[in-house]
């Protein structure tokens, strides 16, 4: 090993999991929150839901899903040695989350299209359960897709990294925990699709 | 370098596409099922099979099956303190 400086890998392990364990409970409570109102109104949750698209919601479930098998295949092929494999899976997992924000804009813009939009008049004219719910589905999708884009941006980052070989077959923690992260925004999109659009 | 923080275990391509298979084919259940009346089950059915697609993700795609056991015990902290979130929470309306 020619490169002699100090790495602590369980460490940094260790420190995103800790911070992963934060958002966790950030969308914890946000979920704590949608299953009291739902209890409160059954019946206007299960109208609202029915008004969503699932053919959208389950393609944006497929996308999440494979571009989590992308970003696993680019951190075995770094630790392989394949640099352009690795290079190649994490196009097409950055392609992919761009590809789920792409869907979810249009997915918005049908809502907001039909006048559905937090505090739109058109909403305030619903029961109460009906803004309820759609003011959870604006702010949890919203919070999702939030780290989607934050995700796609880190992502991108370490593809210049592994481009100039600054992540590679001994060091690729960055890589990792970027991926960590990325794994952990498709296990809340798991939660979020069948809350959202398939309990009705 | 130490050399146990170079050991490391690399999983293999087909793994992980196993690993996929299995989540569409949870995706394409649970999809299958919302459109089917399931009476009480409808709520629980979806939540299972999220949560074990979530066990799917985190157990393969996030290498705990890989890792030492320190990081299965500390995932057990945040979700302890989110049963104790809901429990009580529960408590709490079905009792008002």
């Amino acid at each position: 090993m020619s490169d002699e400086r100090h790495r602590d890998y369980a460490g940094a392990k260790i420190g995103m999991w800790l911070f992963l364990f934060t958002e966790i409970l950030l969308f914890g409570g946000m979920f704590l929150l949608y299953s009291v109102y739902r209890l409160k109104h059954p019946q206007d949750f299960h109208n609202a839901a029915g008004e969503l698209n699932t053919i959208i919601g389950a393609l944006n479930t497929l996308i999440l899903i494979t571009s989590s098998l992308t970003m696993a295949l680019s951190i075995s092929a770094t630790q392989k040695g394949h640099k352009k494999l690795s290079t190649l899976f994490l196009v097409l997992t950055i392609l992919l989350g761009t590809a789920f924000l792409v869907d979810k804009y249009f997915e918005w813009g049908a809502k907001f299209h039909h006048g559905i939009y937090p505090n739109s008049p058109e909403l305030l004219t619903y029961t109460k359960g009906k803004v309820l719910f759609y003011g959870l589905y604006f702010v949890m999708t919203g919070f999702h897709g939030l780290h989607v884009l934050i995700g796609v941006l880190i992502l991108s980052v370490m593809l210049v990294l592994v481009m100039k070989t600054k992540i590679h077959k001994t060091d690729f923690i960055k890589l990792e925990n970027s991926g960590l992260y990325w794994h952990m925004v498709d296990i809340i999109w798991i939660f979020l699709f069948p809350l959202f659009y398939l309990i009705t | 370098m130490d050399q146990k923080e170079t050991q490391y275990h690399i999983v293999n391509y087909g793994t992980y596409m196993l690993v996929w298979i299995g989540l569409v084919i949870l995706t394409g259940i649970t999809i299958t099922a919302g459109s089917m009346n399931l009476g009480g089950l409808s709520i629980l059915t979806p939540l299972l099979i999220a949560l074990l697609k979530a066990g799917l993700v985190l157990y393969f795609f996030m290498h705990l099956k890989y890792e030492e056991d320190i990081f299965q015990i500390i995932l057990l902290f945040p979700v302890i303190i989110l049963t104790i979130f809901i429990g009580l929470t529960f408590f709490d309306i079905s009792f008002r």
